[in-house]
């Protein structure tokens, strides 16, 4: 074998990923499969099409704003300009059942909006006109994609600050407008980027239950909930959530099969942006709204109402002892989950680099497989591997010493922190394999045959260069765990609260605006790297344009 | 913070020990920590019992079945007969074989095998528009009733909630009545399904439709404690329907004893405590659920609604109905 260790790796982190999903097939054939007609009949075709049509509308939202506003920001110089490109990820910091409940409070028939325009207009009842109405399929599109866009944007514009500028320079010297441009360069260079973005947003909004279900639409995530719960059929469930996976792979696969033969490695090697192109008049005001609307929807205006609450209500009062420990549990827990999970995620993608076989591409796919998930249901699957260990780990300390130490894993923080990794370890894959993409497999071998041995090229060479991508793996993944539910929810040890699981207790209760506190120290802490990685990747990418310059 | 204070920190959460001391009883709850915590912090004060808890929203009785042998689990404390019915057909408990138990809760609100007991009762009842309904009785059956077409509002039929009330139709009626009843209540729905059961008072204040379906507490809570949402209280009445020939749907929280409890005793103690008179006292107040022992006073506000006259139905039997209703309310098309 070429690379012992590195094949080591992926083997590793594949199994890693495949344990949950394995006890998820075993959970799911040791039922039978007695439910399918039922289903087929009267369940699946109308959950198939909420969540068809859930997904195509956010993508749309998702992948306009998203693409467009990294565009804008990437390519022109307007007022507001440098605020907006570390606002526009910040929606990402809401959990997404949180804002559906802002959105149906703020526009429902009782809600401020309509009850100022029956006062307006003299109507008595919401009956007497028309309003849309945020509960059905058009509110959870609209929630969705303005929340989850930013996993687009982030994904795009870090791709569109290091797409070669000499070839967009080039192409406009030549006289190329600008649709032609974006659709023959800019476009296609960044479809990778867009692909990868995109299928994190839609993931997530296939996972999502409490969004969907407050807002009174039946998707297939529900329907696995609806099966297991109220048919007490947990091996129905898994079935549906393995056909579910088998679905989303296959699209994954056949995504990643339509751009096989693109490689763009070439043109990396003089990573630069090109100059932002100042706009004037009318046009610089067009940008900034452009940019400021996504924002406005999917953080101002929920923060707006979260922080009215807390003033409302005086929750700030309510900043106790307890809820410092919950925000540092909380906080803990995402760092230890997002250590691991971009070492496994790099791992993996420099693995990848030297085992250069199908095989490992194989693993690199199952890793990225936990995203594909419900949470709850994940969960489950990871709860009897873990038990296992556990059960072996007791077993040879009563060898040793005669004594049960109980649930090391399942009974702690890590089962929590374990769950989290297999999760969110496309993110980190993803990201990874990007980055490397950009570095020029030649500059491997140039510190090769001066004897450079591999784990030198990685730390010299591999590393340094890919830090915006680790940036942003750890950025998305840090919040992302932030604000996890339904795993943190069924794994979490006695007396451990997140700050998610801590606002959820209210929402449950349909009092949710009791946890805005909470919602909003959520949003502070993952303001903080927000901030942090837009800044620094801004930095790398002008020194590495000024490094260019002086070379 | 410099390195050593993360260091310490991280080890201090992952470390979090599993297993307690003695002096404990661990619960799994699908109650919220934060609405029962004075219920445990009053029975630590009595008993110097410690309390530690896990609260979720599902899958509670699967993780307990997963950890096997090693499971912190003691009691396992639920809303809803449906979870209760779960845990026991997970095989995760125990008998209570309690003669306090016994004693306090009625046969009904009891597991034939006494795997499980009720602590509280909520009934499913009705909310009216006080400007528009002026009927004061009816009965649930009344809700197919074409009269009252576009003008209903209910969260999802998928909810436990609705699904236990569906199933109680079926055990009164027999599948195809309440099929066609279920069809008859969808075909009166104001819009499809969906929010909760405040928002289905918010939904008859702003005139979307002239009643709904919600629990009990609910009300209660919007019109004492929620200044922001009295107004949907205000604008809503509460009437207590029952079954024709019957009485109110009644659906309960309940315990279970955890088979491989590791703190039987504590646990046992922790049961019985559950239904003595303070703590009932205390969940009549906390939760404005009904008291399960005789003698303890209710809610004012809830006790305002008139007088409860709970469906003899014994819940067992409406819990084996769960699949079939969940299946109905598939078939109809209830939440399309």
């Amino acid at each position: 074998m070429a690379h012992p260790a590195a094949t080591a790796v992926l083997i590793g982190v594949a199994t890693f990923v495949l344990a949950p999903l394995a006890s998820l097939v075993l959970i799911a054939l040791i039922g039978d499969t007695g439910l399918w007609p039922h289903l087929v009949a009267h369940v699946l075709p109308n959950a198939a099409i909420n969540t068809f049509a859930l997904l195509a509308g956010v993508a749309v939202i998702a992948a306009v704003t998203g693409v467009g506003t990294a565009w804008i920001v990437t390519a022109y110089e307007f007022p507001g300009r440098s605020a907006l490109v570390w606002l526009l990820p910040l929606p990402l910091a809401f959990p997404t059942y949180i804002v559906a409940y802002v959105y149906v409070d703020l526009l429902d028939g009782f809600g401020p909006v309509q009850t100022t325009l029956r006062a307006l207009f003299g109507f008595r009842s919401a009956a007497d006109y028309w309003f849309p109405n945020v509960r059905s399929l058009g509110g959870a599109i609209f929630v969705m994609g303005f929340v989850l866009y930013p996993y687009v944007y982030l994904a795009t514009r870090a791709m569109f600050q290091t797409q070669s500028a000499s070839l967009i320079e080039m192409a406009r010297s030549l006289g190329a407008s600008r649709w032609p441009l974006a659709r023959d360069i800019t476009l296609p260079l960044a479809r990778p980027a867009i692909a990868a973005g995109l299928a994190l947003a839609l993931l997530e909004a296939l996972n999502d239950i409490g969004a969907s279900e407050y807002l009174g639409v039946q998707t297939m995530t529900l329907s696995i909930f609806s099966t297991w719960l109220n048919r007490s059929s947990l091996p129905g469930a898994a079935q549906i959530a393995c056909v579910m996976l088998i679905a989303i792979a296959g699209l994954i696969a056949l995504e990643r099969y339509g751009r096989r033969r693109q490689a763009f490695t070439g043109i990396d090697r003089h990573p630069g942006i090109a100059r932002r192109i100042a706009l004037a008049g009318s046009k610089r005001w067009l940008a900034a709204a452009a940019c400021l609307a996504p924002v406005a929807l999917g953080f101002l205006v929920p923060l707006t109402y979260l922080a009215h609450q807390v003033i409302v209500r005086g929750l700030l009062l309510g900043f106790d002892s307890i809820l410092f420990r919950h925000t540092m549990s909380t906080v803990t827990i995402a760092a230890c989950a997002t250590l691991l999970t971009l070492t496994l995620g790099f791992g993996v993608a420099l693995a990848l680099r030297l085992v250069r076989r199908r095989f490992a591409q194989a693993c690199v796919f199952i890793a990225g497989l936990g995203y594909a998930v419900p949470g709850t249901v994940l969960a489950l699957g990871l709860l009897a591997p873990l038990v296992a260990i556990d059960e072996a780990i007791n077993a040879v300390t009563r060898c040793l010493a005669g004594v049960n130490i109980g649930l090391v894993l399942a009974g702690s923080s890590a089962a929590v922190v374990i769950a989290y990794t297999v999760r969110f370890l496309a993110i980190a894959t993803g990201f990874a394999q990007a980055g490397l993409a950009r570095i020029s497999t030649e500059l491997d071998d140039a510190a090769r045959t001066i004897g450079t041995k591999p784990a030198g090229v990685i730390w010299s060479i591999q590393l340094p260069l890919m830090r915006p991508a680790l940036w942003g793996a750890a950025l998305l993944v840090f919040v992302d765990c932030l604000k996890e539910l339904p795993a943190t929810l069924l794994l979490r040890p006695l007396n451990v609260e997140t700050l998610s699981t801590y606002i959820y207790q209210f929402a449950t209760r349909g009092d949710f605006e009791e946890g805005s506190l909470a919602a909003l120290i959520i949003v502070l802490v993952g303001i903080i790297p927000v901030i942090r990685m837009v800044r620094y990747a801004d930095e790398a990418v002008q020194n590495a344009a000024i490094g260019r310059i002086s070379a | 913070m410099n390195m050593r204070s993360i260091s310490l920190a991280i080890v201090g959460v992952l470390a979090a020990s599993p297993t307690f001391a003695q002096g404990d009883v661990n619960v799994y709850t699908y109650r919220e920590t934060k609405l029962v915590e004075p219920l445990f912090a009053a029975f630590t004060k009595e008993t110097g019992i410690k309390v530690n808890v896990i609260s979720a929203s599902s899958g509670l009785e699967q993780r307990i079945r997963t950890e096997g042998a090693n499971s912190p689990a003691d009691v396992l404390l639920t809303v809803d007969i449906s979870r209760l019915e779960d845990a026991t057909q997970n095989g995760i408990t125990a008998p209570l074989n309690s003669k306090v138990v016994e004693q306090t809760v009625p046969a009904a609100y009891r597991d034939p095998e006494g795997h499980w007991a009720a602590v509280a009762m909520r009934a499913r009842i009705v909310y009216a528009s006080k400007e528009r309904v002026k009927q004061t009785a009816m009965t649930y059956e009344e809700l197919a009733d074409p009269k009252w077409k576009g003008k209903i509002c209910i969260r999802s039929g998928q909810h436990m909630y609705n699904n236990a009330l569906f199933a109680a139709m079926i055990t009164k009626h027999g599948e195809a009545k309440a099929e066609e009843w279920l069809k008859g209540l969808k075909a009166n729905l104001a819009q499809k399904p969906s929010g909760g059961d405040r928002e289905t008072a918010r939904d008859i204040a702003a005139g979307k439709c002239d009643i709904g379906i919600a629990n009990t507490y609910y009300w209660a809570l919007m019109n004492d404690k929620e200044e922001q949402r009295k107004p949907w209280a205000e604008a809503t009445k509460v009437i207590l329907p029952s079954f024709q020939g019957g009485g109110t749907h009644v659906n309960v929280s309940g315990v279970a004893l955890v088979k491989t409890a590791p703190n039987k005793a504590n646990a046992m103690k922790f049961i019985e405590w559950m239904v003595s008179p303070q703590a009932q006292q205390m969940h009549a107040d906390l939760t404005y659920e009904y008291p399960m022992r005789a003698g303890v006073p209710i809610n004012k506000t809830i006790a305002s609604y008139g007088e409860l006259k709970r469906d003899p139905m014994p819940l067992a039997q409406i819990a084996a109905n769960r699949k079939k209703a969940s299946e109905m309310v598939d078939k109809v098309g209830f939440d399309n």
